[in-house]
């Protein structure tokens, strides 16, 4: 939307026809995706539809069998922009206790850095800016793993927003996190979408993230069962948590009954 | 203090401590950050394996085993990433493959696995200035990427993932750390020995996470622990007349058994701090437990038994205890 008249729009972030395997299972099965500039896409489905496995193989964190993913309308392969890209990867700071959250978000900014360099004024003021966005101000120097897992949450969103991505990437970003401060997430993506750049967020349950979608992804057993408004889910489909459980496992039956009833028949295998 | 100064080889014996004590922590930091502590002991073996090629051939043991450690380590990360070494039966292969074609070569080259023992403990009191300048140029060898790369290091030792959507190059920086640590290992086989070299990159960097909070915090006092308990072991094992190297690594063992108490002192001393004005929300749970709503009024003879608690009295009131403030009562 903010490109001029005339310019054909590039995708942020396209996949083609994607399939992914685990451990020679399939997981994604011919998955084709676009994200734009400006763009709000809410990725749902199961556990274990694929969500975190499609967003993992859209940045090249897990290699893919067959199809195509693009980045800016760069093949994966030769993409080097990162300091476009955000990542909020699913919960996990296994590794990450024992860092003071400023140091946690400071290698937000890695993509912008080189090498023996130390850390810029630009720098510096992207970590504090991201860190005030999240409201976690007071704990610069906290352990994260310390704070409470809706925070720890919050900090790995100011990590990715330090870094003032051009395409943001979110697993899960709201699990944990109290009802408060996904308003104040859904914020800051709304007034990052109005900037233009693209959002792809993984969603267990719309919440207040709602607002922003402009579309929603639905993937079930591995394949896109909808790609269209939110609206277009009903009411109850909107929170996915427990409505039903495909696990990878599965091959032959999952677009079968389990999957289309509870689309209301919006299924197209 | 002075007297041992005078001495040419306590001077190059302290320089070789303080290097070693200065390194070792600095590229422990990572190792034990990915959760791969014992990999300098590992490494160790592979060492011996070129000590043992370089008695058998007669040339220079350290060149012969840095190198030596540096493809046991790129092969051991290589076969890490390829998913090849889980269950650590390569790496046991690989190591114990270097033990033995340690002592093999040292035994069929005449010194036999005698000659071995001066590396693995180390002979920190002859070390020669040649030696020394060797030390020297790899300990900056070391140094200068631990420190210069330390953000892009912290990033993929501590989330992986995410230091690839940076365009970090992952795979490369984990066989820098490794090959920085070989080096290490290898340069300590005329320090503190190869069998207790792994213990100076791992002990101080534990002592110093229970000291002081942060990655970077806690990289600056493991190498001040490095050094401190590398000289004065130094030091000490000179007046006591022991062996430097065990020296070394007991102080550094005492330093990380104090870091326990020390600690738990640090913390009293952080949690008796004033709170900040705007805590955050929802961990703050204790002390500040308000009832639910609260009808009744308390107040001295209203029927409910009172305690004295602290400085205040509570009311016992259905198996709780409520403690007036301000308008409304604190579970106590």
């Amino acid at each position: 939307m903010l490109l001029g008249a005339g310019t054909v729009p590039v995708s942020c972030l396209a996949a083609d026809d994607l399939t992914v395997e685990l451990g020679g299972l399939p997981v994604l099965r011919g998955v084709s995706l676009s994200v734009g500039a400006g763009e709000g896409v809410a990725l749902m489905g199961g556990n274990g539809s694929g969500k975190s496995t499609l967003v993992r193989a859209l940045l090249g964190l897990l290699p893919h069998q067959r199809g195509a993913v693009q980045l800016f309308g760069l093949p994966l392969r030769s993409f080097r922009q990162w300091s476009r890209v955000g990542y909020v990867p699913q919960r996990s700071i296994a590794l990450l206790g024992g860092s003071k959250v400023k140091e946690v978000v400071a290698a937000g900014r890695l993509a912008h850095r080189r090498p023996f360099r130390p850390l810029g004024r630009g720098d510096r003021e992207a970590i504090h800016e991201a860190i005030g966005l999240v409201g976690l101000s007071d704990q610069l120097n906290t352990d994260i793993a310390a704070l409470s897992g809706g925070q720890q949450q919050r900090v790995l969103v100011a990590r990715a927003l330090a870094g003032h991505p051009d395409l943001l990437v979110l697993d899960e970003p709201t699990s944990g996190v109290d009802l408060e401060h996904q308003r104040v997430l859904a914020d800051v993506l709304t007034e990052r979408l109005a900037a233009g750049i693209a959002v792809l967020v993984v969603l267990h349950d719309v919440g207040p993230l709602g607002d922003l979608i402009d579309r929603a992804v639905v993937l079930s057993g591995g394949r896109i069962a909808h790609d269209g408004p939110l609206g277009d889910l009903g009411q109850h489909q909107r929170r996915l948590g427990g409505h039903q459980h495909l696990d990878h496992g599965r091959t032959a039956d999952d677009t079968g009954a389990g999957s289309a009833s509870w689309l209301g028949g919006a299924v197209q295998p | 203090m002075i007297e041992i100064l005078s001495y040419p080889f306590m001077q190059r014996a302290l320089i070789a401590a303080l290097l070693t004590g200065l390194i070792a922590p600095a590229i422990g930091t990572y190792v034990v950050q990915r959760r791969l502590s014992l990999l300098g002991d590992g490494l160790g073996h592979v060492a011996l394996a070129g000590v043992g090629l370089a008695l058998f051939t007669g040339t220079a043991p350290i060149p012969i085993a840095v190198a030596a450690c540096i493809a046991g380590a790129v092969v051991v990360e290589v076969l890490r990433q390829r998913g090849k070494a889980t269950g650590d039966v390569g790496l046991a292969v690989l190591f114990y493959g270097g033990l033995a074609a340690g002592v093999f070569l040292s035994g069929i080259s005449g010194v036999g696995a005698g000659g071995l023992v001066q590396y693995l403990f180390g002979s920190l009191t002859t070390v020669t200035v040649g030696d020394l300048r060797l030390v020297a140029v790899l300990a900056m060898v070391v140094l200068v990427p631990t420190l210069g790369l330390a953000p892009q290091l912290y990033a993929v030792s501590t989330d992986e993932d995410f230091a690839r959507t940076q365009g970090l190059r992952v795979r490369l920086y984990h066989i820098a750390v490794v090959t920085l640590a070989a080096i290490t290992v290898a340069l300590a086989m005329r320090t503190v020995g190869l069998l207790l070299v792994s213990a100076l990159m791992v002990i101080p960097v534990a002592a110093a996470r229970n000291l002081v909070r942060g990655f970077t915090s806690g990289l600056v006092c493991a190498v001040a622990i490095g050094v401190i308990t590398a000289v004065g072991g130094a030091v000490g094992s000179f007046y006591a007349n022991a062996a430097p190297g065990a020296f070394i690594v007991l102080l550094a063992i005492g330093v990380f058994m104090l870091s326990w108490p020390l600690s738990y002192l640090l913390r009293r001393r952080r949690a008796a701090a004033p709170l900040p004005d705007s805590m955050d929300d929802d961990e703050l749970v204790a002390p500040h437990t308000v009832t639910e709503s609260h009808p009744h009024r308390h107040e001295p003879g209203c029927g409910h038994p009172t305690v004295q608690h602290g400085d205040h009295t509570d009311f016992i009131h259905e198996g709780h205890r409520h403690a007036v403030h301000a308008d409304h009562y604190d579970e106590h």
